[in-house]
């Protein structure tokens, strides 16, 4: 067995403990979080898009799964299944368009992208503007699965969240995954060896629009709140954060920063705009002297790739 | 007369509003493009930059008594300055690396930055007098122009194509240019290409914070006045490709003009036209309307 994964049974087994020593809400918008950030590192991390419009995805992904259980009434499972849907649509159409450009272009094309998104939902009447969708049901899952019940959303938000991870493993891992990496470290001679380069970008740009909107649609059912918080270009940030601070293009990486990121608002909740003053400073230290990131450096302590 | 429905008054008024807009947009991504130039790096702190220049506006009068005048020329110069020790401590130890970098360290500055002056002032503008010179305003018969905004028109048009007519046409634009396509060899004629970088991000910086004095009197000074523009420039500045200098003045101002008329005829539009315009130009011509494919 490999050593990446021993880790994850090993994160597996923590993650299975860690409800009955922390609390379970903020595991689970940490895990949601988690499997957002890990999906836009597929992107950053293995093909070299830095793309600075994901909450898009997130946003989108929770508006449609909130729509769809509040007012359409469906189970929450076909909810999360229809936002997912809504994502990997916008990706399809975003990802169409931005990948006609690279490096700090895609970075800002994705960022003007997601900003129109943002305004599109401050205007149509479904989202409920500023208010966003409130009060969405969390009902059954699978029909016996009763989510009211805290510990049973925890293992069902626990089980989403590993089994995005597991996809977006296996996809780094196969053989797409490393057309990935060569298209990353250089594009002309993947384009050279015959392979359609845009057809490849535009199919991670979906999977990572999809997998951020599984993210998004579960955490407007954990939360039974949609609204436009997650839509903001901060958020966009945010993901870029956690997934710098973990490490860019590590496995684990986005899953460490994604709960670093998520404990330290939570503790400095209370401090207003100090949150963004201490994010700034997160990014500047990163860039200036920690590009590898937690777990990269990690990785180059204990020698293996993590 | 009517222009489709539409009184020529609000047509003409949205126009100039558009206009204004447009003159902000042209001289954001003017300097986009000046510090893309030069340091391959996208300024994130742009927008952070044209409100910390709209801010020195407001220390200045408030603090030191010193009017709208003196603020075009100090504010600049500040801000400018604060830019050439961001060069010296932090991009300089970037250049070598993914262009990326420059993007994600420029992006927690402004967050820093925008941080700092929220806690200290909140999310609420603060107002900012027109100066008495240019107060009042024009009757031309047809519309009522206000002064300060046909000043802001003229001066940061001339201020375009003064920057132009530097990069394009005088001895230190060639060496900017020169050093922006083989910085080694241009330093081995003799010129200190290093502190030409440092001075071309300070120059940057400076007409950021030149374009925030200009806007304090029409919008008010916020902390928040630069983070929505700067999403905006940075389309326009995809739209016109970075690769020239009128190329970014004229994208600048027409996106203006269109998106002043978009707010007449179809109003529920305008926040959203010209990322539209963006996605149709990046499938027609994806190097962006002057932009040359790299």
């Amino acid at each position: 067995m490999g050593f990446q994964h021993r880790v994850m049974i090993g994160l597996g087994a923590v993650g299975i403990l860690a409800p009955f020593v922390v609390y379970p809400i903020f595991l689970m918008k940490a895990l949601c979080f988690a499997l957002f950030a890990a999906a836009f590192n597929l992107l950053v991390g293995y093909v070299g898009l830095l793309s600075f419009g994901h909450a898009m995805f997130l946003g989108m992904a929770g508006y449609a799964a909130g729509h769809a259980a509040k007012v359409w009434g469906l189970p929450p499972e076909l909810a999360i299944l229809f936002g997912t849907a809504v994502a990997a649509a916008l990706g399809l159409v975003v990802g169409a368009i931005a990948i006609r450009r690279q490096g700090i272009y895609f970075a800002m094309t994705t960022l003007a992208l997601a900003q129109m998104v943002y305004f599109f939902c401050l205007q149509v009447p479904f989202t409920g503007g500023e208010d966003g969708i409130q009060a969405i049901p969390r009902g059954r899952m699978f029909g016996f699965l009763d989510l009211a019940d805290t510990l049973t959303l925890y293992y069902v938000v626990l089980a989403i969240v590993a089994a995005g991870f597991l996809l977006i493993y296996r996809t780094i891992h196969s053989p797409f995954g490393q057309i990935l990496k060569a298209i990353r470290e250089n594009e002309p001679r993947a384009i050279s060896l015959g392979y359609r380069v845009d057809h490849y970008k535009l199919l991670a740009f979906i999977l990572s629009a999809a997998l951020a909107g599984v993210a998004g649609a579960t955490k407007a059912i954990v939360f039974q709140l949609a609204s436009l918080t997650d839509v903001t270009w901060q958020m966009s940030g945010e993901v870029v954060l956690m997934t710098l601070l973990g490490g860019l293009g590590t496995v684990f990486g986005p899953i460490a920063g994604a709960f670093i990121v998520i404990a330290l608002e939570t503790y400095l909740a209370q401090m207003g705009s100090w949150v963004l003053v201490i994010q700034g400073a997160i990014f500047v230290v990163c860039v200036l002297t920690f590009r590898r990131g937690v777990v990269g450096e990690l990785a180059r302590l204990v020698n293996r790739p993590l | 007369m009517d222009f489709f429905g539409i009184p020529p008054q609000a047509l003409l008024g949205q126009l100039l509003l558009g206009l204004i807009n447009g003159a902000f947009y042209a001289m954001l991504s003017l300097g986009l493009a000046v510090i893309f130039g030069m340091l391959n790096i996208i300024n994130f702190t742009h927008g952070a930059q044209y409100m910390m220049g709209a801010f020195a506006a407001y220390f200045l009068l408030h603090y030191l008594g010193l009017g709208y005048w003196w603020a075009l020329i100090l504010a600049p110069i500040g801000v400018g300055a604060v830019g050439v020790a961001i060069e010296r401590t932090m991009l300089r130890h970037l250049y070598k690396l993914d262009h990326l970098y420059g993007l994600l360290l420029t992006f927690g500055l402004a967050l820093v930055v925008q941080g700092l002056f929220q806690n200290e002032f909140g999310s609420s503008g603060l107002p900012y007098r027109i100066p008495a010179e240019l107060q009042g305003g024009q009757n031309l018969g047809f519309m009522f122009l206000p002064n300060y905004r046909a000043w802001v028109v003229l001066v940061s048009l001339a201020v375009c194509l003064a920057t132009w007519f530097l990069i394009e046409r005088t001895r230190l634009g060639a060496y900017l240019r020169a050093a922006t396509e083989n910085p080694a060899l241009v330093q081995a004629f003799g010129i200190n290409v290093p502190r030409m970088i440092t001075l071309t991000y300070g120059f940057g910086v400076a007409l950021a914070a030149f374009a925030g004095v200009l806007a304090a009197p029409i919008y008010q000074v916020n902390p928040l006045m630069g983070s929505n523009l700067i999403i905006i420039v940075f389309a326009v500045v995809v739209i016109g490709g970075m690769g020239s200098i009128m190329g970014a003045i004229l994208t600048g101002f027409g996106l203006g003009l269109i998106e002043g008329l978009t707010k007449v005829f179809y109003p529920e539009a305008s926040s959203t036209v010209i990322f539209v315009i963006m996605a149709l130009v990046l499938l027609v011509k994806p190097a962006g309307l002057f932009g040359r494919t790299a």
